[in-house]
């Protein structure tokens, strides 16, 4: 690689000339420069072989893409030439990539991308043979020039989109002749790694960055939309859902910034509806869950409601943990209560052998704690989301504990009114949470839509379990067990509705529907939101408008009955029990009874002394005889 | 709310959850002038939106000079026309007292009633089963009445009675400060007085003639019937009442903004002594 690039100054001078002449001449230049280049090229070879093989390789593509720039501006619109380093002819191209070699290789990477951006097929397919056959490409570039001017030899140079009649990579791959392997230079490095990076597959699927926008511009120049660049958002989109693996990282940016609602557009459409907090109160609830957000690894997250007090007031925020990130807490008040209810069986054990011994034995009780039923894991069911409350927003969030069966069922007929004071425990407040909110009745979604749906409320919990199960665990412990079972053999299952079922099918209350529908505006309905207010639970309101909906409840927290509450009675007074001769008492005898019982007795006596005495007589007469 | 200003008065009692969606709110400014310019009232209060099951009742009251006379009460179903409702009897409130369930939204709907009525014939007393009509017009007159009674609250030093007997609006009051705002004492029931004439004389000493001359909050039955909050940290002071939820009354204090609004279905929470 010795030789000198020729002429390099004379060729200097014209440029600046073609450089403001560019734009208008540009065909011109196109037409003259393939021929002038061509016998330049062959000798500028030996010396930066692939410096310049990249150079042409992009060059041709640069005028090919001026062309295309120009037939297509009235397609494109606004295309602005990348840089005036395009409008230089090729001999120059490689002295100025000598002269600034690396800022050079930035640019032309750029203009690289930018090519990319314009939506150029047949780029990607030179940029490959460019890039992938550094050997061939000087020849393919040949090739290129030659079919150049095959092309421009025809009527107008605009190149139809159609690969087939652009180069093919047979075509390329002919390599008549060996070039020396050339080495890396800076440029070709950055190129190389550029194209590595673009190759590089995602994580989550086969694709990579390049194949993407190789699939992406091939869609777009066969469609050939009427505004291309918001098309390619659009397409971006689509791309994304399909499986593209299309900027993971961005998409995870994405995604974590969308791990906080909308809360503005809900309260907006609410808003419409008749409903919801002011304006400026849902702007700090919304600053409120991006605090949040922040905190705690919770995605996604949703603004459930609010929840009024006596004397404060509670926003809840509905979440669900990203999976693995929970705190163990929970599990530490599961192996608490585990110990205690292990503590309860010997104890039990115990007192039945010393009752045994005991001669008089007091009726055991009858009764039996219903069997504890557990409750649902974490992430499913009743559980499958976890609840966060605050006062006002800005003040930090507490977090709700998980809810068990036991909180659920008392708390279906409550009546206890809600005091706001965080100290006072929530139990209520999370049971009745997952009362409301597990009830399908409570939750709207538009037909059609299937998004993530809490299950069903039965019996506490989501999946029925069965309490004849847990009778048989515990038969081990004694006899009484048996009559246990007989009473418990009687229980149903409670069969809880399928997730998702329409309204018209909730049942009513008292003749009453349990759900008013209502367009908010009635007189322009095609603009309109859809409103769904319960009559069941004063307060629960569901939008919907197009394809989006939310549900929201502001409210006292509590179920509107028709029925008045009416305390539940006494028990029934109980049963004596019955007279046995055993513990019939008997009436302690009189004082005259007794002394009567005494003169009798006196009487029994002396009688049984005098018959004695005569049986004495008779023995002394006997005798004096 | 006074209707002069609706929007400001919305806005601070939108706490609760309720509140008017935009096309109404247009609709109430243009024509609640019009109504307090037609039926020439001193002053228009929108009372607030009893919820039905097909539609909902909007209510307006009109006062005249003096504002604890008996007021006019008008509802529209649309927010654009206002029919006036005639004022409340005894005779109603007890016909309607039997009535239970959400009201339906349609002012000509009739409740049917079964009751026993003892029928004289001749000599003998016997008695029949009668079906009774009750308009829902009337039972909404009589929940308004109710809840004005129960419910309706203003703040002490809001109004001033002149020694000839009219009360008329304070217009130097200035608003509560923030200790007084919270307390139940600060707050009257916005009525002919009921229970002020039951007070020791010695706790009548310390009275204002002008300005305590109406039942405060103190004393309601049951007691914990009302919930007073601070929103927006000490700036809006709001009351509920448990009694008759959907009822909140708002005040900014040190201002002179202040009003109430029912939002509701217009039932009362009977069960409330078993709950507090």
């Amino acid at each position: 690689m010795g030789d000198p690039p020729p002429d390099p100054e004379p060729p200097s001078q014209p440029p600046s000339s073609r450089r403001s002449s560019q734009v208008s001449q540009r065909r011109g230049l196109e037409l003259s420069r393939p021929q002038p280049a061509f016998p330049e090229e062959a000798e500028q070879i030996p010396l930066d072989a692939n410096l310049q093989g990249w150079s042409l390789g992009a060059n041709p593509t640069q005028q090919e893409n001026l062309t295309m720039f120009q037939a297509e501006e009235a397609q494109l619109g606004g295309v602005e030439y990348p840089s005036p380093n395009m409008g230089f002819p090729s001999e120059l191209q490689p002295q100025l990539y000598l002269e600034e070699g690396g800022i050079q290789a930035t640019q032309n990477a750029g203009l690289m991308l930018q090519q990319l951006q314009r939506g150029q097929s047949n780029l990607f397919q030179q940029l490959e043979s460019a890039y992938l056959e550094t050997q061939p490409d000087l020849l393919g570039q040949f090739n290129m020039y030659q079919r150049d001017d095959l092309q421009f030899s025809q009527h107008g140079p605009y190149l139809r989109d159609d690969p087939t009649l652009q180069f093919s990579p047979s075509e390329l791959g002919f390599t008549p002749f060996t070039l020396e392997v050339p080495e890396p230079e800076p440029l070709q490095l950055a190129v190389q790694n550029a194209k590595a990076y673009l190759l590089q597959t995602s994580v989550s699927c086969s694709l990579s960055l390049y194949e993407h926008l190789v699939n992406l511009l091939t869609k777009i120049l066969n469609q050939r939309p009427e505004d291309p660049l918001s098309i390619l958002e659009s397409q971006k989109a689509l791309f994304l859902r399909s499986g593209g693996g299309e900027g993971q990282q961005e998409m995870e940016e994405e995604v974590a910034e969308t791990a906080v609602p909308n809360v503005m557009e809900t309260a907006f459409y609410l808003e419409q509806a008749g409903v919801g907090l002011s304006s400026d109160e849902s702007f700090r609830i919304f600053m409120a869950l991006k605090q949040l957000v922040e905190q705690q690894p919770v995605h996604p997250c949703r603004f459930w409601g609010k929840i009024l007090g006596l004397s404060r007031s509670y926003l809840v925020a509905e979440v669900s943990f990203r999976e693995g990130e929970e705190e163990g807490e929970e599990e530490e008040a599961e192996e608490m209560m585990e110990g205690g209810e292990g503590m309860d069986a010997p104890d039990e054990e115990e007192g039945e052998e010393d009752e045994a011994k005991d001669t008089d034995v007091t009726p055991k009780p009858m009764w039996k704690p219903p069997p504890v039923i557990p409750r649902e894991e974490s992430r499913s069911g009743t559980n499958k989301y976890l609840y966060f409350v605050c006062n006002e927003p800005g003040r930090p969030w507490t977090r709700l504990p998980p809810v068990t069966p036991p909180q659920i069922l008392p708390a279906r007929p409550r009546v206890a009114r809600q005091q706001s004071n965080e100290r006072t425990p929530v139990n209520w407040g999370r049971g009745g949470l997952s009362s409301q909110g597990c009830f399908p009745s409570t939750y709207l979604y538009v037909v059609g839509m299937w998004p993530d749906l809490p299950p069903p409320d039965l019996q506490g919990r989501c999946t029925w379990v069965n309490p004849l199960q847990k009778i048989e665990e515990e038969e081990e412990l004694g006899e009484e067990e048996e009559k246990a079972d007989e009473g418990m053999e009687g229980v149903e299952q409670e069969v809880g509705p399928p997730l998702l079922t329409p309204l018209s099918e909730d049942a009513e209350i008292m003749h009453m529907s349990p759900w008013t529908t209502r367009l908010s505006c009635s007189l322009c309905p095609q603009y309109s939101v859809a409103v769904v207010r319960s009559n069941l639970w004063p307060g629960a309101y569901a939008y919907a408008s197009g394809k989006k909906f939310e549900n929201i409840y502001i409210g006292w927290g509590h179920k509107s009955s028709p029925e008045n509450f009416n305390p539940p009675l006494p028990a029934p007074g109980q049963q004596e029990d019955p007279n046995t001769p055993e513990i019939l008492e008997m009436s302690d005898p009189t004082v005259e009874e007794e002394q009567a019982l005494k003169a009798a007795q006196e009487q029994a006596l002396a009688a049984a002394e005098e018959e004695e005495e005569d049986e004495e007589e008779d023995e002394e007469e006997d005798l004096d005889d | 709310m006074d209707a002069e200003s609706l929007l400001l008065s919305l806005e601070l009692a939108s706490g609760s959850g309720q509140g008017l969606s935009p096309d109404r709110r247009a609709s109430l400014l243009t024509s609640l002038l019009l109504v307090k310019r037609d039926y020439r009232y001193d002053r228009v209060l929108f009372w607030g939106r009893i919820l039905g099951l097909v539609a909902d009742y909007y209510i307006a009251q009109g006062l005249s000079e003096d504002q604890l006379a008996p007021r006019k009460t008008l509802y529209s179903l649309n927010c654009m026309e206002w029919s006036l409702l005639p004022p409340a009897t005894e005779e109603m409130m007890a016909q309607t007292s039997v009535v239970k369930g959400r009201f339906m939204g349609d002012p000509s709907h009739e409740y049917e009633h079964t009751e026993l009525q003892k029928i004289k014939e001749g000599g003998k007393v016997f008695e029949e089963e009668v079906v009774v009509q009750i308009k829902e017009e009337t039972r909404l007159v009589s929940i308004i009445d109710q809840i004005d009674k129960a419910v309706a609250i203003i703040p002490r030093g809001a109004l001033f009675k002149t020694p000839f007997g009219p009360v008329h609006v304070n217009r130097t009051f200035e608003g509560l400060s923030l200790s007084e705002a919270k307390k139940l004492s600060s707050y009257f029931h916005f009525r002919e007085p009921v229970q002020l004439k039951n007070k020791t004389l010695l706790e009548k000493a310390d009275l204002d003639p002008s300005l305590d001359f109406m039942d405060s909050l103190e004393h309601d039955i049951p007691k914990g019937s009302w919930s007073i909050q601070m929103e927006r940290g000490n700036a809006l002071v709001v009351l509920r009442s448990l009694l008759w939820p959907g009822l909140t009354f708002f005040h900014a204090p040190r201002t002179k903004n202040c009003g109430y609004i029912y939002v509701g279905t217009g039932e009362k929470n009977i069960d409330l002594p078993f709950m507090l």
